[in-house]
């Protein structure tokens, strides 16, 4: 018996959750879990986790799209079976993880990852650039300001040497949201690509009626800028909004509240860089990602200025950051007039806050460092 | 369906990172609908857009999200994304599978869906992404009674809970963060699929400060492992680091040319509160001082772990920046033990007291840090029964705005009078 279209209600069955996490561990980890005592990256992208039982585990993490068929993913089970006993686990950060219980497997597995193309790149630990998060962008979102997939695949073609290496002062986390709802959560990431719209968003006045409550449309701006109006439309007066152009900051909110109110262009739209955020609470506080580059434009397939700009910082962070010390605290220790003359990046008006709290972030001293920017 | 012209997709092929182009190429050929997602991103490559129209309100009978609506606004050239909608799977705690269950998942989306998916999605669900509305029911049929499996969480609703592995491959954690995360999933199903809140709500629990998950940039309520007790030091490992017997930060700079590792610069040097020191050849710690950062746990593991008093920080309402910007989440409980032998009774009275509170004074669509802003964090506090501490603030107040209460100042009622009476105009 399947779905029953006329008894929908009829045998139904909610509320079941996710299935307990226990039955999917490998043994090697479901008997050792809670006893672990230290783990070492041997190379990169293989760990081993060793247990007060004596026990040990590698790990060999590998790289996706995360946007995978399910051909990729059935072939991941494929080598989970012929390696790992039919377990497998993937990250926050969009990776896959094959478990192995002895060194003598590792070699083998990875031998088999690496006859299969490009598809599985073993690395993605320590001092690396970690597998970007992102978002869905173009291939399923309905705000993007820019592509997801795309632009990752190629900062990550660009900087492959930094994914399956271990060079850098610390971990470079990347992220990219393709709007400001920011499901990406880029907003504490060492670099993080955000799209960004420049346009107000149109009135469509024949639509808006249908399709809008207007007064969440008006509380949606949290500025004010969208206020209650009238138009006429194939001869009658009907009730709208307009939008103060010159207060809108562009933030697409009253679009999510009302489809009646597009902003996204091809030109308006493009990628915003912000840099030097971190979660950890490893020595310094969490940072938020700050705006270094208010706008670069979308140009797919492989949006070079972005790609340019990426490498350019990294690069300077990889050659002048101490160990352990990720991309903002470098910069708060050089301070940020010296990051933006060391990474020639031109300082514009756009990177000083002018929204709530903007005065945090203004510089109430008299220290500061005699850069190129000062004439 | 057939196969369409993609140029700007194609040139995606090419380079060393996995490609979604030649992925979706190889699925298309047994889902041919695929071509039809190929189609739709090529002409947003080239028109540099986005070709979804906005939203799509739809769903499975009884629940209020798990499925995102969405549809095409070029259907008739691309027939097979006409509706494109999601569907959200509440995954396993720390993303562990077994192949199984895995190749059934599969077998279920093939029958069902595009064939692409989303592993995973940013709050921690399996997404499938791209299925039309008439097989929404069959699909949760299969879902619920084949797979024993159910959806996750969208729109106003407790979004899908999410853990870091833990105690499971960690030596770090200090709770066990998958059994919260599904015994707190299991609690509050309803939550999860009946919306009935101001806004999304997030728990997201990780074992360390390290904090894998990223709760405390991402959680309304975020629960961050930490230890009350002093750091257990082996002093024989630490001169193993000292000699360079022992990789540093457990060989996660093995690429890079660093010279011998020195203890004083890359551990007490870096140590943020200064509260470590060498007396000979022995580490010492003054843990009254120490913050519990990771750094020196992080750079030595098999030399310093957590202490034996476990437990975890509450912090409450991180967000990212629509509207007001992004917040991270505020310290409010700076140890609570999280234990299943009483079934998270101490969380879970928390949780409640917040959500009590959200749900009478939160405005629509305002996440509980916003509401934490508008009326205040004393108030918060207050309301959430707790004292007042020093750790809930980086510094104290520099304004002398205090909001003083009538009965603190032992009443307000003056007579101008009697007032002017003493002091003329």
């Amino acid at each position: 018996m399947g779905y029953d279209p006329k008894n929908p209600m009829v045998g139904r069955i909610t509320d079941l959750g996710p299935p307990k996490y226990d039955k999917f561990l490998p043994p090697v980890i479901l008997n050792n879990k809670g006893k672990w005592l230290y783990h070492e990256i041997l190379e990169p992208g293989v760990l081993v986790h060793v247990s007060e039982t004596g026990d040990e585990v590698y790990t060999i993490r590998v790289g996706s799209a995360r946007l995978i068929s399910i051909e990729h993913i059935r072939e991941m089970c494929d080598i989970a079976d012929k390696h790992c006993d039919g377990y497998l686990r993937f990250t926050t950060r969009n990776n896959a993880e094959f478990m192995v219980d002895a060194k003598d497997k590792v070699a083998p597995l990875l031998e088999d990852l690496k006859s299969r193309g490009n598809k599985f790149p073993v690395g993605g630990t320590g001092a690396c650039v970690t597998n970007p998060v992102h978002t869905q962008g173009w291939v399923h979102c309905h705000t993007p300001a820019t592509d997801a997939s795309g632009p990752v695949k190629a900062v990550m073609d660009d900087l492959f040497e930094y994914f399956g290496s271990m060079t850098l002062p610390a971990q470079v986390r990347i992220a990219l949201a393709c709007c400001l709802n920011m499901c990406g959560a880029v907003h504490a990431s060492d670099i993080a690509i955000l799209g960004v719209h420049r346009m107000p968003p149109m009135i469509d006045h024949e639509r808006i009626s249908g399709v809008c409550e207007l007064p969440l449309a008006i509380a949606a701006c949290p500025l004010g800028a969208v206020k209650p109006a009238k138009a006429e439309v194939n001869g009658e007066e009907i009730k709208t909004v307009k939008v103060n152009a010159e207060r809108c900051m562009f933030c697409g909110n009253c679009y999510t509240m009302c489809p009646a109110m597009p902003l996204a262009d091809p030109d308006g739209d493009g990628i915003a860089i912000l840099v030097g955020g971190k979660v950890s609470n490893s020595r310094s506080a969490p940072k938020f990602s700050k705006m270094v580059i208010p706008f670069l434009p979308n140009t797919p397939p492989r949006w070079p200025e972005t790609t340019e700009v990426i490498r350019k910082i990294l690069v300077v962070y990889a050659k002048n950051a101490n160990k352990y010390e990720r991309l903002g605290e470098w910069a708060e220790r050089i301070g940020w007039e010296k990051w933006f003359e060391m990474c020639e990046i031109p300082f514009t008006d756009k990177s000083i806050d002018d929204y709530r709290l903007a005065y945090d972030t203004w510089r109430t001293t008299t220290q500061f460092k005699y850069t190129s920017h000062i004439k | 369906m057939s196969k369409h012209d993609t140029p700007l997709l194609d040139e995606l092929e090419s380079g060393p990172w996995p490609s979604f182009v030649t992925d979706m190429k190889r699925q298309a050929e047994k889902k041919p609908e695929v071509w039809d997602i190929l189609g739709q991103l090529e002409l947003s490559f080239k028109d540099k857009i986005t070709h979804w129209k906005h939203g799509g309100i739809v769903g499975v009978f009884g629940y209020g999200g798990g499925i995102v609506g969405r549809y095409s606004d070029v259907p008739d050239k691309f027939p097979g994304v006409e509706h494109f909608h999601t569907v959200r799977i509440n995954q396993p705690a720390s993303k562990y599978y077994s192949t199984e269950n895995l190749r059934a998942l599969m077998d279920l989306w093939e029958k069902y869906g595009s064939g692409m998916t989303n592993m995973h999605g940013s709050t921690g669900d399996m997404v499938l992404l791209g299925t039309r509305t008439e097989n929404l029911e069959p699909l949760f049929w299969d879902l619920t009674h084949d797979l024993k499996q159910d959806l996750g969480g969208s729109g106003s609703n407790l979004r899908t809970p999410s853990c870091c592995l833990g105690k499971s491959r960690c030596e770090w954690a200090c709770y066990d963060t998958q059994e919260t995360c599904y015994h707190l999933t299991m609690h509050y199903q309803d939550e999860i699929h009946r919306p009935a809140f101001p806004y999304k709500f997030k728990f997201k629990f990780s074992g360390c400060p390290n904090d894998c998950v990223a709760s405390i940039a991402r959680s309304d309520i975020a629960v961050i492992g930490t230890w009350k007790d002093d750091i257990r030091i082996d002093q024989a490992a630490v001169k193993e680091y000292v000699a360079g017997n022992y990789p540093s930060n457990a060989g996660a700079h093995a690429g890079g040319d660093w010279g011998a590792f020195d203890i004083e610069k890359e551990v007490i040097g870096l140590c943020p509160t200064g509260c470590m020191s060498m007396n000979g050849d022995e580490l010492v710690i003054d843990n009254a001082e120490c913050t519990r950062c990771m750094h020196c746990l992080n750079v030595m593991p098999r030399a310093l772990r957590p202490g034996k008093e476990q437990g975890a920080s509450i912090c409450v309402g991180a967000k990212a920046p629509i509207l007001d910007g992004a917040q991270f989440a505020t310290l409010i409980v700076p140890f609570m033990k999280v234990s299943a032998d009483n079934e998270f009774e101490e969380l879970i009275d928390f949780i409640e007291k917040v959500w009590d509170w959200w749900m009478e004074v939160g405005k629509n669509r305002e996440r509980v840090g916003e509401t934490m802003q508008r009326i205040g964090l004393p108030t918060f506090i207050n309301v959430m029964e707790l004292d007042p501490l020093p750790q809930h603030v980086k510094e104290p107040r520099s304004n002398p705005y205090v909001f003083w209460k009538e009965e603190e100042v032992g009443g307000w009622d003056r007579d101008i009078k009697e007032f002017r009476k003493r002091n003329a105009m």
